[in-house]
């Protein structure tokens, strides 16, 4: 089932490790609800969650929610901690920095971060 | 078996009830139980329990739950408690008790605290098949037993306790009656004005109430069963049951039969340190001593200073009981009636000061002294300064009398605050704390909680009827030390929920960001709100939306963004990403037609079904993208969401009630539906169940729900404040009685309450132990309308109802919500390949070893 609303001209792009320079482009922007983010497959089959705030600021990280193993943090409320942008798992609500990756409630854990951009 | 004397002083118990509990814990205290064998003989079946509280049992406290008696407590102290073993016979020359069961007990130190028995008047067939008094947990099963062939039962005695009774009989569904020799109720404590108000609001309660009667004689029939009373009128009262409740006399038998002195009216004599007058071995305390000051005291205030006065003496500490307060604030019936110090005026030269409004049943009366001292006073229908004006009784008030018992709105009426107060009024009288004390437990002993407090100085853990005072003065003293008590929502709000709420209701402010921008912390302005403070606005927005002019649907514009994650997708995440369908089926009423559906909507997608606790059917295992085909199907059969993943109403539960049930008093079913019905979709501070029974059986359960609703012969009792989950809690009766209108009247208001005033995550019984007043508070809110607010609840209710619209039909009807029901943006058809099963007992599973490899290096980390 494919429901895509009409595109518009913004597109959502990631860069990826294994195609250097080249922008993988996700979605149009306009599927990013500011405060909501969606998951994205990548072409290696792994997956992430992109994120837009309040600002317009996109991120990108990675989808999988590493204290329970499911595919889910982009199905996380999104916030502010101190400035700092966050989404905390669905799951069991630990906060993850957007920007960073670092997990806020735990030093020891970290997911992976993607460079992503509106054009 | 005779137990011998040892190197150790032995230390006899003879009485297990309230003071003797008290009694025991006041010598472990001292460390006597460390140097002294301690054995305590306790008639009654089970050790001691909360019999000020016994009426409780009615409204679902448990045998167990009204127990006072910590077993660790006994065992850690060696103490031989002898449960159902009464002391026949004492034999002071050999220092020997010699108990029911045979046992010998020689001692060095015999306290007797025995209690008081019922006094039945001498009328012919006191004694007849249902006859009862009330007294013991034993009393009230026999008389519950009973009742439930009864259909009328009479009270013998409108003091106290003889109303306590006659709500309970009420309770359980007989048509009550009272029968007060005096001319007035409550002779003991109030006078001719406040009888009169009360009067009037026990029978505004369906009460009938006979004063300046007697009872004459207890009729019967031919079996010997109770079916009337003559009255001293010459009337005959038809009745089914008959408890007399007229007054108490000491249990002094053991100590006549042993030769000790009572008194000429009963009790055993005492000297200031509550040993007895006739055996320096012997002490007497609680309501079977007679005190020095010639009183025999029948409430359990006076008793625990007694028991501690024993037991000082018995360490050698120095104290002494010269006498006690008898004030008193009934909690029952819904009717607030206290007394204290000298309520009838008998000090010479003093005044009253009075204010009744008959008409709304209030009465209000204080006793002055000539110099301005607080001397006593009577509360009738409104008690709520009786903690503050009980601690300034001995002093004079910082303000006029007359400004403290002025109604709100009669002139500014005088808010007179405990921090007034000085540090040696007793706040609490059932313990003798002092506001000193309260204030310490804070300052030194670091408590910040009202709980902590209690703990710590036993205040608030009698009647209860201090705990109001007792948060205020925590509060203040918290303040006061400068703790800076942030009560804010989270980082971003510095208000609390209710704040919040009252500004988005005053302000009609509609949009979170407009709330954050306006109201937020000074850092969190303009931000992006946190995981806290967004579902929590959001859920007060959803909760007011009719009202404030936001969208009722909770995916529509910035609100979708507020929502919890299973708020977002209209269903619960399961634990490998997939998620459970859960249909609304009210009242667990299910046609054959809709059960098919179910199960072939579950076999087409391959879902596991289980039967929840909530008498409704979840399909587990869907995936994101297959939520909106299987809803489209659902709402087509005419199914709508059961918002069993939101802070909404789950489940009405019902039982089969009157139509099937050879018990059923009333169509619990019918009830159960409409109130599902009703509240679907009212998103709170937490989720809301609820249950409707058809009699007092209770199959569903209704008393461990938010609200639980009971039929009765004459309509619904409904109960409020219930849990199960991690600290269960049985809910409080709110009213009785109640037609199907006041039923869904009371219920709208008593919701919509809770909704301005919880917490965010709060249940309805934290809720209710929390605020201030408690059930009492809530009660005069909903009920009474002390506020004067229920109007706008009603129709805050009103305007959900008229707007509730099912959400997944919402849903599958726009385009824009169902393009979010995808596994992947940029791959919509594609399923999440983290999302698996295995079978298991003939349906499937989530497959784990995948996700519990994820999980393996991560054990131990913090889960919030
Ligand atoms: C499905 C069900 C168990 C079952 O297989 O029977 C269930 C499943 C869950 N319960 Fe429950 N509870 C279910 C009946 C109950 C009951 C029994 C009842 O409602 O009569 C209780 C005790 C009654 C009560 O709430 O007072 C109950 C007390 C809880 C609690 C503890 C609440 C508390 O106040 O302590 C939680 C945790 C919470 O809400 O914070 C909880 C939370 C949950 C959650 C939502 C946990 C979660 O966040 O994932 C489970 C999700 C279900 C799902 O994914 O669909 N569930 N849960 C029952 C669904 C009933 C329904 O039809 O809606
Ligand atoms: C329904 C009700 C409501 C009440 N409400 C209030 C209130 O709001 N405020 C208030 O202050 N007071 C209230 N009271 C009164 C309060 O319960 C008593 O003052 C208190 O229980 C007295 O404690 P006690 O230990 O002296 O007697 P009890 O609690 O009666 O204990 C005496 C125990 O001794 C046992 N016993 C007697 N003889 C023997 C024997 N020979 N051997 C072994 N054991 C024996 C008895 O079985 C009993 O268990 C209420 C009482 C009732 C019944
Ligand atoms: S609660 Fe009463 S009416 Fe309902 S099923 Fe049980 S026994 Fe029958
Ligand atoms: S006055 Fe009874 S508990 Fe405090």
């Amino acid at each position: 089932m494919t429901l895509a609303p009409e595109t518009t001209d913004l597109k959502v792009q990631l860069r990826l490790d294994s195609q250097e320079g080249d922008w993988f482009t996700v979605c149009d922007l306009s599927r990013l609800l500011p405060g909501r983010g969606v998951a994205a497959l990548l072409p290696d089959g792994s997956q992430v969650a992109l994120f837009r705030d309040r600002s317009g600021t996109l991120y990108a990280i990675d989808n999988r929610d590493p204290f329970s193993g499911a595919g889910v943090l982009s199905r996380g409320l999104t916030g502010s901690h101190q400035g700092r942008p966050f989404v905390a798992s669905p799951l069991l609500k630990q906060r993850f920095d957007l920007a960073s990756g670092q997990c806020l409630d735990d030093e020891s854990v970290r997911v992976a971060t993607y460079a992503v951009r509106a054009a | 078996m005779t137990a011998t004397k040892g190197a150790t002083p032995t230390i006899v118990l003879v009485g297990h009830g309230m003071v003797g509990q008290r009694f025991l814990e006041a010598l472990a205290e001292r460390g006597m139980t460390a140097t002294h064998r301690v054995v305590v003989l306790c008639e009654e079946p089970r050790p001691a329990y909360d019999r000020v509280a016994l009426t409780s049992y009615f409204s679902g406290k448990t045998p167990e739950e009204l127990s006072m008696t910590d077993m660790e407590f006994i065992e850690k102290h060696s103490i031989e408690l002898y449960v159902g073993d009464p002391a026949l016979t004492v034999d002071r020359e050999a220092k020997k008790v010699t108990a029911k069961s045979g046992q010998v007990f020689d001692y060095d130190t015999l306290v007797l605290a025995t209690g008081s028995f019922p006094f039945v008047p001498p009328v012919p067939n006191k004694d007849a098949e249902g006859c009862f008094v009330y007294r013991t947990i034993e009393d009230l099963l026999a008389i519950e037993e009973y009742a439930k062939k009864a259909t009328t039962g009479a009270v013998v005695g409108g003091g106290l306790l003889g109303l306590e009774a006659a709500g309970a009989l009420k309770g359980l569904g007989l048509t009550s009656h009272i029968v007060e020799f005096a001319p007035r109720l409550m002779p003991v404590q109030v006078d001719e004005g406040g009888g009169a108000a009360l009067l009037r609001t026990i029978e505004d309660m369906g009460l009938t109430v006979h004063t300046g009667v007697g009872t004459q004689e207890v009729v019967v029939d031919e079996a010997g069963a109770v079916t009337g009373m003559k009255l001293s009128d010459g009337s005959e009262l038809a009745t089914d049951m008959v408890v007399f409740s007229a007054g108490v006399r000491p249990r002094d038998q053991l100590a006549r039969d042993c030769g000790l002195q009572v008194g000429e009216r009963g009790g055993i004599a005492v000297d200031e340190q509550c040993r007895t007058v006739s055996d320096p071995h012997v002490f007497a305390i609680g309501e079977c001593a007679l005190a020095a000051d010639g009183r025999v005291y029948g409430l359990v205030a006076p008793g625990y200073e007694q028991a501690e006065t024993a037991a000082a003496t018995i360490a050698a500490d120095e104290a002494a009981f010269t006498g006690a307060d008898l004030s008193t604030k009934l909690k029952l019936l819904g009717v607030d009636v206290a007394s204290f110090g000298d309520a009838h005026g008998t000090t010479e030269d003093c005044l009253d000061v009075v204010y009744s409004d008959s008409r709304a049943g209030l009465y209000k009366k204080l006793v002055i002294g000539r110099d301005g001292t607080l001397l006593g006073g009577i509360l009738v229908g409104d008690a709520e300064a009786y903690g503050t004006l009980r601690a300034f009784t001995g002093s004079v008030p910082p303000v006029s009398p007359e400004s403290l018992v002025l109604p709100a709105g009669a002139g500014a009426p005088a808010q007179l605050g405990p921090s007034a107060l000085p540090d040696d009024a007793i706040i609490c009288s059932c313990h003798n704390v002092s506001k000193g004390t309260i204030r310490g437990a804070v300052t030194d002993h670091q408590c910040t909680t009202v709980p902590e407090v209690k703990k710590c100085t036993k205040a608030g853990t009698g009647c209860g009827s201090c705990v109001k005072v007792l948060g205020q003065l925590v509060t203040a003293e918290l303040e006061a030390s400068g703790v800076e008590v942030d009560k804010g929502l989270c980082g971003c709000f510095a208000q609390t929920r209710e704040e919040l709420y009252e500004i988005v209701l005053a302000l009609r402010i509609n949009t979170y960001q407009d709330l954050l921008d306006r109201y937020g912390r000074d850092g969190a302005r303009g931000g992006d709100g946190c995981e806290i403070c967004k579902p929590a606005v959001g859920s007060i927005i959803a909760s007011l939306a009719p009202t404030i002019g936001a969208s009722g649907y909770v995916l529509e514009g910035e609100q979708a963004a507020l929502q919890d994650s299973n708020d977002h997708f209209l269903a619960n995440l399961q634990k490998n990403g997939s998620y459970s369908v859960v249909p609304r089926i009210p009242g667990g009423e299910i046609t054959p037609e809709k059960l098919i559906v179910i199960g072939e909507i579950a076999r087409d997608f391959g879902l596991y079904t289980k039967i929840t606790g909530g008498q409704r059917i979840d399909m587990f295992g869907a995936r994101v993208e297959q939520l909106p085909v299987i809803w489209a199907r659902l709402v087509d059969a005419g199914f709508e969401s059961g918002h069993a993943y939101g802070k909404a109403l789950r489940t009405v539960k019902s039982c089969v009630g009157q139509t099937w049930c050879r018990y059923g008093v009333q169509d619990s079913v019918r009830m159960a539906i409409d109130l599902e019905l009703r509240y679907r979709g009212l998103r709170s501070p937490h989720k809301l169940k609820s249950a409707v029974s058809g009699c007092q059986r209770e199959c569903a359960e209704a008393q461990s729900k938010d609200f639980g609703v009971i039929a009765t012969a004459n309509g619904w009792n409904l109960y409020v404040g219930g849990n199960g989950g991690a600290t269960p809690r049985h809910a409080d009766l709110l009213a009785q009685d109640l037609s199907d209108a006041e039923l869904i009247r009371l219920i709208d208001r008593f919701l919509m309450f809770y909704i301005r005033t919880a917490d965010r995550l709060e249940r309805t019984s934290t809720w209710l132990e929390r605020i201030p007043g408690g059930l009492d508070h809530v009660r005069d809110v909903v009920v009474e309308d002390s506020l004067g607010i229920c109007e706008e609840l009603e129709s805050l209710m009103a305007a959900h109802v008229d707007h509730y619209r099912d959400e997944w039909a919402e849903t599958i009807n726009d385009p824009e919500k169902l393009a979010r029901f995808v596994s992947f943006v940029n791959a919509p058809d594609t399923p999440d390949p983290v999302v698996g099963f295995v079978p298991e007992r003939d349906q499937i599973k989530p497959d784990l070893p995948l996700l519990s490899i994820g999980r393996r290096p991560l054990e131990g980390s913090a889960q919030r």
